[in-house]
């Protein structure tokens, strides 16, 4: 069931700006306090909106539960797999390897108050991006399956 | 080149393996059913390879240390860290190996029994990426040298054992169950994490070399070595704390029970590295041997006793279960019992050591094996209760020699496993207290009685109207039960090999904290 025209409006004009505020926490992971987690749970927040002002049909003809696993699964190997290529470069498991290749994210970081370069922090900040990607799948399944279960008023 | 960063890397790919499978796993398998089962037993075949190299490795080279996110793994103490090793560091000693090769080994039976069993069931995806992550968390479990990196690997253990226990959705039971183990499992875990956090307030560090060399034993590490030894008892399934166990055990599919039998076996490990390596002689080592045994001797008695009148054969297994991880207890407690005493520990002490420790592996082969056949048994008949079983020797000849082997050998009958690590733990027992001993074997006895009547009412009588048309399992299944039935006889036929190869560099590995602390440490 949709709910009134009013919270759908609403929750169409926010969901764009929560989406944002979500994947400016995920990046800036390695800056300010927040991270992969927070930011994944803020952008699943969004989703959870559009789940409760939309009816559960609507909504998993548009996002099916299985796109939201793999998100979630996409996520857990960007992680796995940025912590393995470390060992290609001859440095143990989870090493910070792209301290060490490339200009990328590789900036040193300004000493006293600054106001923040994103392009620093070797791979915490891919790091953050896959838990993120994660976080945002798997708490939207969540709420989707608790979804699932609710039944519609007649 | 790239042989030696393989090498070099054993510690970690022992975990990135089975945890890339497992994220890897549900992709594969939205493409195909067959590709993805294919991809988890390759992996779980990869994960055995790494178990037996890292073996090797430390058989021939000593405890393996590995730092993550260092240049390289044996700089385990940053040069301006004022000597504290900050990151995470695996130490894999004999013992850990030897836990580390047993898990990866019924992994792979219980993978190859799952491609039949779980035929039937929806959400295979999902199954195989959580049995995967089982693995990885009960290595985990055994490799790290971490105590917080221990509590993490603990929760995924939980986690994924908890969700697999309720993966056979049947009338809400199984969901039961699966909600009880979670529940039990988080409230361990927390009792880990208070404990933890009082070694950290006091020692400021979480490096379990760094802890042994600093312990003082003071009031607060009395309360937190109490608090580990109840969380990691129960997780073992130890009476008093077993209560779970059968709840668990019987709800949860068969292939599943079977893995986690060697998850609860990790706790047991914990419980062994604790007392041996964390607090090591600063223990009052008789008082607390002595609990221990105490421990087990309880669990020996109660859980056989409970055993007998159960009618599911799979809740009369889990008792079993509970049973016999009381002689590993009583093994490994007579050990710290005596652990002061060098001649004591000489004339007794280490064999019976060896007897606990050995028979960890072998109880996680039997008994794998068992839950194993009554899942096979459940699979044809769709039924666990022993009152309704009958005549199935007819139709199911090879479960039936599996089952005979398993309960063989869990009763302690030579040429089979249980006997030559029973042997062990009964006749240096005996040297350190004859009752002890003798319960042991009154227990075995109890253990034979049960699976006869088991045996009987399942296997023989004629052929049973309901059950005409029952034929054997699957080969999958076969392969499954037939690779842990040829350890089983494997280990039972050449004991002393395995003794002279594993068990003792592991025994010897927990009786040497010095070492431990000195692989991490640098002889510091």
């Amino acid at each position: 069931m949709n709910m009134s025209k009013i919270v759908r409006s609403a929750a169409n004009l926010l969901f764009p700006f929560i989406l944002v505020f979500g994947f400016y926490i995920v990046l800036h992971g390695h800056l300010t306090p927040g991270g992969g987690f927070q930011g994944g749970a803020v952008i699943a927040t969004g989703f959870v909106l559009m789940f409760v002002a939309y009816s559960y049909d609507f909504i998993t003809g548009r996002i099916g539960a299985e796109s939201l696993h793999t998100t979630e699964t996409i996520g857990l190997v960007l992680f796995i797999v940025t912590a393995l290529v470390a060992i290609v470069f001859g440095v143990t498991f989870f090493t910070n390897w792209m301290l060490d290749v490339g200009p990328v994210l590789n900036n040193p970081v300004a000493f006293g108050p600054n106001p923040g370069d994103l392009n620093t922090a070797g791979f915490i900040p891919v790091m953050n991006l896959a838990v993120g990607i994660e976080v945002l799948g798997a708490l939207s399944v969540i709420v989707l399956y608790m979804l699932s279960g609710t039944k519609e008023e007649i | 080149m790239m042989q030696e960063l393989l090498l070099q890397n054993l510690p970690a790919l022992l975990l990135a393996v089975p945890m890339l499978g497992a994220f890897v796993t549900p992709l594969i398998g939205r493409a195909s059913g067959g590709a993805r089962n294919l991809w988890a037993v390759a992996v779980m075949l990869a994960t055995l390879a790494v178990a037996v190299l890292l073996t090797a490795q430390v058989l021939s080279s000593g405890t393996v240390v590995y730092t993550f996110g260092a240049a390289a793994p044996d700089l385990t103490v940053p040069a301006d860290s004022g000597g504290i090793p900050i990151r995470i560091i695996f130490a894999v000693d004999a013992m850990g190996a030897f836990m580390a090769l047993a898990a990866s080994l019924v992994g792979l039976g219980v993978m190859l029994y799952s491609l039949a069993s779980a035929t039937r069931s929806t959400g295979q995806n999902g199954y195989y990426a959580l049995l995967l992550l089982l693995v990885v968390g009960i290595l985990g479990m055994v490799c790290t040298g971490d105590m917080f990196n221990f509590f993490v690997f603990l929760e995924i253990n939980s986690l994924a054992g908890a969700a697999l226990v309720a993966s056979r959705v049947d009338k809400g039971v199984a969901v039961e169950a699966g909600l009880k183990y979670a529940v039990l499992s988080t409230l361990g875990g927390l009792l880990v994490l208070f404990a933890i956090a009082l070694l950290y307030g006091q020692y400021g560090a979480l490096n379990i070399a760094v802890i042994a060399s600093r312990m003082l034993f003071t009031p607060l590490d009395q309360i937190a070595l109490v608090m580990l030894l109840v969380a990691l008892a129960m997780k073992a399934g130890a009476v008093p704390m077993h209560f779970w166990t059968p709840d668990a055990y019987s709800m949860a599919p068969s292939s599943i029970t079977a893995l986690l039998v060697v998850a609860s076996q990790a706790s047991l490990y914990g419980v062994f590295r604790v007392v041996f390596t964390l607090y090591g002689l600063t223990l009052d080592y008789a008082t607390i041997g002595w609990i221990i045994i105490i421990l087990g001797v309880l669990s020996m008695f109660v859980g056989v006793t409970m055993a007998i009148p159960q009618k599911d054969v799979k809740r009369l297994m889990a008792y079993h279960a509970v049973s016999q991880t009381g002689y590993m207890l009583l093994g490994v407690g007579v050990g710290l019992a005596v652990l002061g005493n060098q001649q004591l520990l000489d004339t007794y002490g280490v064999i019976a050591m060896e007897g606990g420790i050995f028979h960890i592996i072998n109880h996680a082969m039997y008994k794998g094996l068992l839950f194993l056949t009554a899942g096979a048994i459940f699979y044809r008949t769709g039924t666990r209760n022993l009152n309704q079983l009958g005549g199935l020797g007819h139709s199911m000849k090879w479960t039936m020699v599996f089952f005979i082997i398993g309960a063989l050998a869990i009763a302690g009958i030579p040429p089979f496993n249980g006997f030559a690590s029973k042997l062990m733990i009964y006749e240096s027992v005996f040297l350190f207290n004859p009752l002890l001993a003798i319960i042991a074997m009154v227990v075995s006895i109890l253990t034979l009685a049960s699976f006869v009547k088991v045996f009987h009412s399942i296997f023989m009588g004629p052929r049973l109207p309901e059950y005409a048309d029952v034929r054997e399992v699957p080969a999958p299944m076969i392969i499954g039960m037939a690779l842990l039935s040829l350890l089983v006889i494997l280990f039972g036929v050449f004991p002393q090999e395995v003794v002279d190869l594993l068990i003792t560099p592991a025994a010897g590995a927990l009786i040497d904290q010095g070492g431990y602390i000195a692989s991490v440490l640098g002889g510091a």
